[in-house]
């Protein structure tokens, strides 16, 4: 059979940005996560110990008098939303690392496809992987604790859409440290999120902080989430403002995330270090 | 003979070579560092389009290096590389998809299948009819009974014939090989070498070997480039080459150039360059490559 008359290829072959490569990374990740019970498992469980921890301490509070007994609600809430931040940048740096783990980043390197599609497939997993721990967790949040996260309606949205940027933000950054640093790297992907923790305000307001900490956390973006959800929550008011500022600092950390990506990417072919792998 | 070596400078800008036969590869003045050490020093060579060439040399010569440079996955530190009339440091993305690359060294994913392999590189080659392509090239390469099995679970032998079809998989006009054939046994290289030189009658493809292994130098290249220390010391048709040094084998003149024991007689490159106090090179290149130079 002659193949040379056969054009592999439809034309224009070279695209500067194809969705169609981005679908083939997550179309990877895909195979990889429903081809692994241990790894489905892995997200369910997480969630599920937290919620169940932090659920029946809501609980408890909740059968107290006075102010114990209204923030029950806002405990759970902030647990939610709290893994949909560090989940979001997890499932992105998870994903990244099947690569470093499995040696394959020089193969993909080699192909077309580009840093930018590699990164929105890395997103794109961010969410799925997410959705399959998050979503069964929401529901039993509505079983046994009587929370309904989805009963948040459209503010819900401007939340996902904030912790998510922020998530991917670190989750770039963590990446492009990995890729030029190699796996002696990874703890970062791990544990670098949980700066976050007691900087953004995850479970008590910006007024707690002292007054030189309450600037660095108003410069983090998940402070008005999660400032917004306790508004939301407590006082019943949807804070377009705080969605905003959100908004704003998370196009920043966003963009400076992806620059550090791409800066790392090419560190990692100037040392040679796409093709060496481990440690 | 199909090829040539502008070594030193000597080469022009051109995008054909004698007779008007193309230039698949032109390399000026390629250079790696690490640091304070070199891994590849100012390198020029021209590969003509559907030659075979290897690259030999010692451990931590730079073959792995010049590949990888040649393939993008790292930045030299000077010179230019042009594939098929693309500048590959400022355009590579234009030609990856007529390129690819085997090495025993680079993994597959392990827990996906074969198939499940070959589909997501086939789509990242943007390969239409993909599932006949994936069945076609199972088919030549003795994989179709292998396509359910996940890549971890493969033999030594049948991992290569996997990276073999990922190789192949988007019928590159260039092919690069990196020990193609390490660690396996002679019958299944011989069948390796057999299909690799089958692909390049039939598509007229350019292939690129770094290999330790002389008689497959021997049988499959038109030509030899001799590396020692980041530099191309010597090249030449394998038969060009015994009969320059004198020796017998290819072995014997690889060991010539490593050892800096032996000397052509006439129109090569002299041998034995290897200065006192030049210092090695490649593998001391800190965090260069897993160089299987």
């Amino acid at each position: 059979m002659d193949t040379r008359s056969k054009p592999l290829f439809s034309p224009p072959v070279y695209r500067s940005v194809s969705p169609a490569r981005t679908g083939a990374m997550v179309q990877r990740y895909l195979y990889l996560l429903v081809g692994s019970w241990p790894r489905l498992l892995e997200l369910v469980y997480w969630p599920t110990v937290q919620m169940l921890m932090w659920g029946f301490l809501s609980l408890y509070l909740s059968g107290q008098s006075g102010f114990f007994a209204e923030i029950g609600a806002v405990f759970i809430g902030s647990v939610l939303l709290w893994d949909i931040l560090f989940r979001g940048q997890l499932g992105f740096s998870i994903s990244f690392m099947e690569e470093m783990w499995s040696r394959n980043m020089g193969h993909l390197m080699m192909t077309p496809l580009r840093p930018l599609e590699f990164a929105a497939a890395l997103m794109v997993m961010s969410m799925v992987r997410l959705a399959i721990g998050l979503v069964p967790v929401t529901i039993m949040a509505i079983a046994f604790f009587g929370f309904n996260l989805w009963g948040l309606g459209l503010v819900l949205v401007a939340f996902f859409v904030n912790l998510f940027l922020t998530s991917w933000a670190i989750g770039l950054f963590v990446s492009g440290l990995i890729l030029r640093f190699g796996l002696g790297a990874e703890s970062l992907a791990w544990s670098l999120a949980f700066l976050l923790l007691p900087l953004a305000c995850v479970y008590y307001p910006v007024d707690v902080l002292p007054g030189w900490l309450q600037w660095i956390s108003l410069s983090l973006a998940p402070t008005y989430v999660f400032e917004g959800m306790r508004a939301l929550l407590i006082d019943g008011v949807v804070r377009i403002d705080l969605m905003v500022w959100a908004l704003l600092l998370n196009v920043v950390y966003f963009s400076l995330g992806l620059f550090a990506f791409l800066r790392f990417f090419d560190a990692a072919r100037d040392a040679g270090s796409l093709l060496q792998l481990g440690e | 003979m199909d090829a040539q070596t502008t070594e030193g400078g000597r080469g022009d800008d051109r995008s054909s070579g004698a007779g008007g036969t193309p230039i698949a590869v032109q390399v000026r003045g390629l250079t790696k560092r690490y640091g304070d050490v070199t891994a590849v020093e100012a390198i020029d060579f021209d590969i003509v389009g559907g030659s075979t060439t290897g690259l030999l040399g010692g451990n931590g010569a730079g073959k792995t290096t010049t590949i990888a440079m040649l393939m993008g996955l790292v930045l030299p530190t000077g010179g230019s590389i042009s594939v098929m009339d693309v500048d590959m440091l400022r355009h590579r993305h234009r030609v990856l998809h007529r390129i690819n690359f085997e090495s025993p060294y680079v993994d597959m994913p392990m827990r996906l299948t074969v198939s499940q392999n070959l589909t997501v590189f086939g789509r990242l080659y943007g390969l239409d009819r993909l599932r006949d392509r994936i069945a076609e090239i199972a088919s030549a390469l003795d994989l179709t009974h292998l396509l359910d099995r996940p890549c971890g679970r493969l033999s030594a032998g049948q991992k290569t014939r996997v990276s073999l079809a990922k190789a192949l998989i988007n019928q590159p006009e260039l092919l690069l090989l990196d020990e193609p054939t390490a660690s396996l046994d002679p019958d299944t290289a011989d069948w390796v070498r057999s299909h690799l030189e089958a692909y390049r009658a039939e598509r007229g493809a350019t292939i690129l070997l770094a290999s330790h292994n002389m008689p497959e130098v021997e049988r499959l290249c038109d030509r030899v480039m001799m590396m020692k220390e980041g530099r191309i010391v010597d090249d030449g048709a394998p038969g060009e080459l015994i009969s320059r040094y004198g020796r017998d084998t290819l072995e014997d003149v690889f060991l010539d150039v490593a050892r800096g024991t032996g000397r052509a007689e006439a129109g090569g490159a002299e041998v034995g360059r290897a200065e006192a106090g030049r210092g090695a090179i490649a593998e001391r290149g800190g965090r260069a490559l897993q160089d299987s130079d």
